[in-house]
């Protein structure tokens, strides 16, 4: 393991940053720390960083104690996420700077370090910006310098705290798949943070998944996105109809729709169920259970069209996706009444307090997938 | 104790605190400590001598009314500076820190000598029946003087920063120009204006290098408290010195905490987040 | 009437406005600025160039300016690392009473000058706490050269900590932290990191202490004694000089404080346009208090 984090606490004044977190990471792993603002995901990152400590637990690094090593000795490039450059410094000597504060003894020669500096630029693709300070760059020239001075230093781990977070929509995809190539030609194991799902399911081998101090869930992308561990998890990552299913005559049902199997053999009443727009269907025949749903409005996203759905038996809005070409292939229009049913949903029961038991959660699967 | 990242912080409140307690609160402390050697009775008589109670009248209603002038002054000014251009703005600009830059006594002897009978400004304003140097007068202008960048100062920042549009917003609405500023305008400036009339006041109270020279010093007419404070303590009456200097402090500290209570109502539409 | 034309006739009262305030807000400056700096000069050289230098290589003159730039020398240096030392703590830690210290740091803003110097008299003084010790020792405070730097630190401390502290908070401390991840040590970090991000704000405060702590009066006058040529700095000669009528002496040495005066905002001037964002322009107020954040 490159670092094994266990029983990681964190209080600061009011409220609980991190709450018993363990975690492990593998060499040239990369990981997202994904969850909203004051999940205690960046705290986790300072922690790592050595720019802060837990009031309790451990982190072990290749066996040995990482919290008793000072930041400056523990091998850790960072990303910060307003890139803390030097602002009175050229990008060269901002990425020259990890070599030349180290004592002499151990520091390179300075043609030693050029070269090293010269190799990183064009690495980050920045050729010839050299001589420019901070302030004369773009957003994403600034991310690249940051990186760039982050491996300068030749590090273990890589940490990066919302590397994308001050950057526009267009440069943020670019600089996502040139971060994951470069992931790719480094194996260095990387650690970042985002609030952004999307940013996490497309860059990361593993995902984990934070929420009020806690750590949700672990997995990869696809498990994260298919079996969600939690509501938390089904609510946070993409978007998601959210309804309740109580047990009647023939199984658990809502609103006319019933679930033709139970796994709980009777021990809960009700189970709230997440289903995901694209896993709707829109054309039931009448021979399966459905809800009669009025079709509201279309808004058309490029490829992608979401209908906006209204349930009359649950009073509910809920949200499906077709591609944009099916629409006319379906004949939809805002006003038509269609037979909809999820194709797939994720159950969590709900106990005699109406809380949900996430141990218990059932993903479901219509027995007869009919093609939308 | 939690480890810390930064380093310094040890060595740097340490120093910091040490610092302060030998220039500013050790010193401090042997005023308070001094002035109850005169006890609460000698205090009474010191405080009721009609000669103390003019000065601190003088020191403290001139302070009031010179930063009440200053206000309305420094709003002119600033408002000109910052929205007005015209040639030699950024050299007036540059010259509203003078009476911070210049020495009191300096200014002190230069007003005197701008408003003796004899003087540029004197020689106009005394056939007029207006007697500044040597009168209450003169307090007032010297007063004037030295709180006068701290109005501006504060208010310039704030009036580059007000949003044209709220005034814009008035004026579509069907406001006149005098109308958007007394109602849109003034309301925004009101938190800024206070800390200006705060700054002057507490700079003023206290004021005694530039007063000195052009306030004449007659008791019970034109002798300000810090005078009064020097006078005792060339008699050697360090008591009476020590409790003058912690009744000017004290008055001085109830005006601006009074100032501070003014400056949260009216900044109250800013506060919701607090 | 076209609109151009009613926009033109709403125009001109409108500028008149402009004008006559443009003009108020100048005889005013005039009046309360240009005037009594004039006058400095103009009384300075009443009596031609001659008595005017006569009057400044006087010895006592000399030996007030000596003395004046060496109670900046000591007072200045001194507020500038506590200065320093006190931003750094108060904006890159969390603790308790920190208000309390910036409260303390502004004091003596709301001091006035003689009461500066008579806090050192009480301690110092003859009558004062450690005055019978002082004299058993032979050691002098007040009326000497000690006391004179005692009580222009005293009045110029709040200086260069007023104006890092609103700028280093302004810059926040993860240019710090990465050069600590990046291995700098705290040396390194603080000359190759803090120093050149606050170096104009830095220069900036020390302009304005060594103004205060050169032309202080006040403060000074009481724990100077007055002993000509021994504890006169140059403000005590102009008053002691204006006193006994030379009024030619009392504006040459005065001049002389006028001219670092103009130098001062002259510089102060530049580093406000050249590196007005490296320095929190609200000089020379507490900008605690600025709206807005």
């Amino acid at each position: 393991m490159a670092l094994e984090l266990s029983g990681l606490y964190r209080r600061f004044a009011g409220f609980q940053a991190l709450d018993n977190v363990s975690l492990s990471i593998a060499p040239g792993e990369f990981l997202a720390l994904l969850g909203p603002s004051g999940s205690g995901k960046t705290t986790l990152l300072r922690i790592l960083a050595g720019l802060d400590y837990p009031d309790s637990g451990s982190a072990l690094h290749q066996g040995e104690d990482f919290l008793a090593t000072p930041a400056r000795e523990r091998r850790i490039g960072m990303v910060f996420q307003h890139y803390a450059l030097f602002r009175h410094l050229t990008v060269i000597e901002n990425i020259a700077f990890g070599l030349r504060v180290r004592p002499w003894r151990s520091r390179p020669s300075r043609t030693e370090i050029r070269a090293r500096v010269d190799r990183l630029l064009r690495r980050v693709q920045l050729e010839g910006m050299g001589a420019r300070y901070p302030a004369q760059l773009s957003g994403g020239q600034r991310q690249r310098v940051a990186l760039a001075r982050a491996l300068a230093v030749e590090p273990d781990i890589l940490l990066l705290d919302e590397p994308f977070g001050a950057l526009d929509a267009q440069v943020r995809v670019t600089l996502r798949r040139w971060l994951r190539e470069l992931h790719e030609e480094l194996e260095l194991t990387t650690i970042f943070v985002t609030h952004d799902q999307e940013e996490a399911l497309e860059l990361a081998d593993r995902v984990a998944v934070m929420n009020n101090g806690r750590i949700e869930q672990v997995g990869s992308p696809e498990v994260i996105y298919q079996q969600p561990a939690t509501p938390f998890v089904c609510e946070f990552i993409g978007k998601v109809n959210k309804f309740t299913v109580r047990s009647g005559g023939e199984g658990f049902s809502a609103g006319g729709w019933v679930l033709e199997d139970a796994p709980w053999h009777g021990r809960f009443t009700s189970a709230v169920a997440y289903v995901r727009p694209e896993q709707l269907r829109l054309a039931v025949p009448s021979s399966l259970p459905a809800w009669e749903a009025r079709l509201r409005h279309i808004y058309l996203a490029g490829g992608v069209a979401h209908l906006d759905l209204h349930v009359a038996s649950l009073d509910l809005a809920i949200e499906a996706d077709v591609a944009t070409e099916d629409l006319s292939r379906l004949g939809l229009q805002a006003g038509n009444v269609l037979r909809v049913a999820p194709r797939s949903a994720v159950l969590f029961p709900l106990d005699a307090q109406g809380t949900p038991v996430n141990a218990e959660r059932w993903i479901w699967q219509a027995r007869s997938p009919v093609p939308a | 104790m939690r480890r810390r990242v930064l380093p310094g912080f040890g060595i740097s409140l340490g120093y910091a605190l040490t610092y302060l307690g030998l220039i500013v609160l050790l010193p401090l402390a042997a005023l308070a400590w001094k002035a109850t050697d005169i006890g609460f009775e000698g205090l009474v008589r010191l405080l009721s001598a009609p000669r103390t109670l003019a000065a601190l009248r003088l020191s403290v209603g001139g302070a009031l009314v010179s930063a009440l002038i200053n206000v309305v002054i420094g709003l002119l000014v600033s408002w000109v500076l910052v929205r007005y251009r015209f040639p030699g703005r950024r050299l007036f600009d540059a010259l509203v820190d003078l009476p911070f830059a210049l020495p009191t006594a300096v200014a002190g002897i230069a007003l005197t000598t701008l408003y003796a009978p004899k003087g540029w400004l004197g020689r106009w304003l005394e056939p007029l029946g207006i007697h500044v140097a040597y009168t209450p007068l003169g307090v007032l202008v010297a007063m004037i003087f030295v709180g006068f960048p701290f109005v501006v100062r504060t208010l310039q920042p704030v009036l580059a920063s007000l949003e044209r549009d709220v005034e814009e917003a008035a004026e579509s609405l069907g406001a006149q120009r005098w109308q958007t500023f007394f109602r849109v305008i003034l309301p925004l400036l009101a938190p800024t204006l206070l800390t200006g009339f705060a700054l002057a006041l507490a700079r003023a109270v206290g004021e005694y290098g530039s007063v000195i020279f052009i306030a004449g010093n007659m008791p019970r007419k034109s002798e300000i408290a810090p005078l009064l404070i020097v006078q005792k303590l060339e008699q050697f009456n360090y008591a009476g010195a020590a409790a003058l200097g912690v009744a000017l402090l004290s008055l001085s500290f109830v005006l601006l905490v009074l100032v501070a209570v003014l400056q949260r109502w009216s900044n109250r539409w800013t506060e919701q987040a607090a | 009437m076209n609109a151009h034309a009613r926009t033109r006739a709403i125009a001109w009262p409108r500028r008149l406005v402009h004008v006559a305030l443009i003009a108020l807000a100048l005889v005013f400056l005039v009046m309360f600025l240009v005037l009594p700096l004039a006058t400095v000069f103009v009384e300075a050289f009443d009596q031609g160039v001659k008595p005017y230098l006569a009057a400044i290589v006087q010895p006592e003159a000399l030996s007030a300016i000596r003395l004046t730039l060496l109670v900046a020398v000591i007072a200045v240096p001194l507020n500038l690392v506590f200065g320093v030392a006190a931003a750094w703590a108060m904006t890159r830690f969390a603790f308790r009473g920190k208000a309390l210290l910036g409260a303390i740091i502004d004091l003596p803003f709301s001091v006035s000058p003689v009461v500066s110097g008579l806090v050192y008299v009480l301690l110092f003084g003859a009558q004062g706490w450690f005055g019978p010790w002082l004299d058993q020792h032979g050691i002098k405070i007040i009326f000497a050269v000690p006391g004179l730097v005692l009580a222009t630190m005293f009045v110029t401390l709040p200086f260069v900590a007023r104006e890092l502290i609103p700028l280093m908070q302004a810059q926040g401390s993860e240019e710090e932290e990465a050069a600590r991840v990046l291995g700098a040590s705290a040396w390194q970090m603080f000359f190759r990191v803090t120093l050149p991000n606050i170096r104009w704000a830095l220069l900036y405060g020390v302009l304005l202490c060594n103004a205060r702590a050169m032309g202080e009066f006040g403060a000074v006058s009481v724990v100077s004694g007055h002993i000509r040529g021994l504890t006169t700095t140059m403000p005590l000669e102009v008053e002691m000089r204006y006193n006994e009528y030379d009024y030619v002496g009392a504006f040459a040495v005065a001049s002389l404080l006028a001219l670092l005066a103009l130098l001062t905002l002259a510089v102060k001037t530049l580093l406000e346009w050249r590196y007005g964002d490296e320095i929190p322009r609200t000089r020379p107020v507490d900008t605690r208090k600025r709206h807005g954040t």
